[in-house]
């Protein structure tokens, strides 16, 4: 589909609810949310104000959906949005947004501001204007499947490599499981250990899973630019695949926008509610400790740190689970000052991880991650998202940092009792 | 009757009359061009248990304050300050009981005068620092529209009357009770046109706020 400012416009006015609505209408001006984005923390420029981030947006609703705004356009005070404008706004919307969520828990009136920066997407992307590096990953996802371009042949390369060091077997295209799982591409090529991590701990509790040969892939970037038809696509491809092997249950790996796109945008991406559950990895080992299925022994006595995930667990609501797992393999964790639902992003959320554009502000956003992580004093930390991994290895390499970041699902499968 | 009472009686009469009736309609259209805008139905199910609410959320957030910048805490304190002033004030002194008992027939003891003046020189102070930080703090510079600052006067320009007609300063009581009046119908005419409306449709983002992170598992 070709972009346009007028197929961007469209979409800006498709987007406008009564939710949005309400938060224009309330919002005072007071510049709150300020405090709350670390791009605007870590380089004390003002233009990074998340409210501030939305103005073209606001401005057609303020004209196009208030009586005063169209007694006012009627008279000659209409200023129509434009494609340098949008250009100038790219960089806010997707270089200095991981929509993390930190704003819309801050905001005095309430305003969700994440709600809206996800939404205006849609109109910017429509009128394009997002950056090459997230359209090159939404390209790659619609031809292969993976913004990756990670292929079932690389896939099954890594089973037989993780089948190989856990003599397990992998199970691939099992009908009736009662689990399909899901994986993202960076732990494909990443972090296969993932993989071999959950074929102990399911073998160990006795789960009924399968991966699927058709959907593997979790991630979305359909929802990153903003492209809800091409979002509905990706997800489509899983909800086909879960209701051809008829399981019950599909599990969102360790990615963070991954669960958002499955567990929350995905059925109304696709106008119905799903015939499985969609459960998070860390739900599932958590359930799987509370029953008693999975016991570990020993644990590792390092001092060590949690990294919440913002989508996760201020955008998903996992939030005690990953405490309750890291409480039962280590026995030194420290708790960030702010950690859970005020977490602070990695930085590279969002699609700014895949948008080289951003690199260099994603770097100075992590500075806030580098003195959380000095504050404690610790050399390793854990998480539960690929995409926050990567971006935090990478920026800790930057700036010469010693600590070591772990996957939770891995640490849990580490110290399983045998 | 001298010119002054004239206006004091029509600001009490018909002026106030207007306003109520602008202030009550152009809310109730500010309210239809948000509900009309409705929200597509949710297919994604909502976590069973969930500390939070949309409505927790309204109140929530009046309490929660998850941010700590030197310049957030100033603007917090000045916002706590003048809101809570405004309050007492408008629902405390007695004259203004007088007013809502005509308007609703109920009625409640009031404060002290004395007292009331005090929280109104607290108050203007307060709105005074507010303006101060809004014109010089780098965020809220790039944030603010005329709408901003017209806003700040019509909640001024009561307080300062009222001050003045109590105190006797500047015109005859009759004329500046008179512009004192004139002056809140001149905030009702114009809040639900302005930012004002927040003071009514903060409720409604407070609660989608709420809901939407609520589904999710999460007190927001």
């Amino acid at each position: 589909m070709t972009a346009s400012l007028e197929k961007g416009h469209q979409a800006f006015r498709a987007v406008m609810d009564a939710p949005i609505a309400s938060f224009f209408s309330s919002c005072v001006h007071c510049g709150i949310c300020a405090d709350a984005c670390l791009f605007h923390t870590e380089t004390g420029d003002a233009k990074y104000t998340p409210i501030y981030k939305l103005e073209p947006l606001k401005r057609v609703w303020k004209q196009e959906f208030t009586l005063l705004g169209k007694l006012a356009s009627m008279i000659g005070f209409y200023k129509p949005i434009t494609d340098a404008e949008l250009e100038d706004w790219s960089e806010l919307v997707y270089d200095s947004c991981t929509l993390c969520g930190r704003c819309s828990m801050v905001c005095p009136v309430g305003n969700d501001i994440t709600y809206m920066v996800r939404k205006m997407r849609e109109g910017m992307a429509a009128s394009g204007h997002a950056p090459a590096g997230v359209i090159g990953a939404v390209k790659r996802t619609i031809n292969s499947g993976s913004p990756m371009e990670v292929t079932l042949k690389a896939l099954l390369a890594q089973i037989k490599h993780q089948e190989d060091d856990t003599g397990l077997t992998i199970p691939i295209d099992q009908k009736g499981s009662d689990y399909m799982a899901l994986l993202s591409s960076m732990e494909i090529i990443n972090y296969p250990e993932y993989l071999g991590s959950l074929a102990k701990i399911f073998n160990k509790a006795g789960v009924s899973w399968t991966l699927s040969s058709d959907a593997f892939e979790a991630t979305n970037a359909g929802i990153q630019i903003g492209a809800s038809d091409i979002a509905r696509e990706i997800v489509m491809r899983i909800v086909d695949a879960a209701e051809k092997l008829q399981v019950k249950n599909v599990i969102s790996p360790e990615c963070g926008h991954a669960f958002t796109a499955l567990r929350w945008e995905g059925p109304n991406l696709i106008g119905r509610p799903y015939s499985f559950n969609v459960i998070h990895i860390l739900e599932l080992l958590d359930n799987l400790r509370a029953d008693g299925k999975i016991k570990t022994k020993g644990g590792d006595s390092e001092p060590l740190t949690f990294h919440d995930p913002c989508q996760i667990v201020r955008r998903g609501g996992v939030v005690q689970q990953p405490r309750d797992l890291l409480n039962m393999v280590a026995t030194d964790f420290r708790e960030m000052t702010e950690h859970g639902t005020m977490n602070w992003c990695c930085g590279g959320g969002g699609g700014v991880s895949a948008n080289e554009r951003a690199d260099e502000l994603k770097l100075l956003a992590f500075k806030k991650k580098k003195a959380q992580i000095e504050e404690l004093g610790v050399h390793k930390m854990v998480t539960a998202c690929a995409n926050c991994r990567i971006v935090m290895e990478g920026s800790l390499e930057h700036y010469n940092m010693d600590v070591e970041v772990v996957g939770l699902s891995e640490m849990v499968a580490e110290y399983l009792e045998e | 009757m001298d010119g002054a009472n004239e206006l004091l009686l029509w600001a009490k009469g018909d002026a106030f009359e207007w306003a109520l009736g602008i202030l009550i309609m152009g809310t109730v259209l500010r309210l239809i061009e948000i509900f009309s805008l409705r929200r597509k139905p949710d297919f994604s199910v909502a976590r069973e248990h969930s500390p939070g609410s949309g409505w927790k959320t309204i109140i929530s957030r009046s309490y929660r304050v998850n941010v700590s910048s030197p310049r957030a805490i100033l603007t917090y304190l000045t916002g706590y300050t003048f809101h809570i002033g405004l309050l007492i004030i408008i629902l405390f002194l007695t004259p203004h009981i007088e007013i809502w008992k005509s308007m609703t027939g109920f009625s409640w003891p009031g404060l002290a005068t004395s007292f009331i003046d005090l929280i109104v020189v607290i108050t203007m102070v307060a709105l005074l620092v507010a303006l101060v930080d809004r014109l010089t703090s780098a965020v809220k510079k790039q944030l603010t529209t005329v709408g901003d600052y017209f806003a700040w006067l019509v909640t001024f320009l009561p307080l300062l009357t009222g001050y003045f007609s109590y105190h006797h300063m500047w015109l005859p009581y009759t004329q500046m009770l008179a512009l004192h009046i004139l002056s809140v119908e001149l905030l009702m005419v114009v809040l639900p046109f302005t930012k004002l409306i927040h003071s009514v449709t903060i409720g409604i983002s407070r609660w989608y706020n709420g809901d939407q992170f609520a589904r999710k598992g999460v007190a927001s």
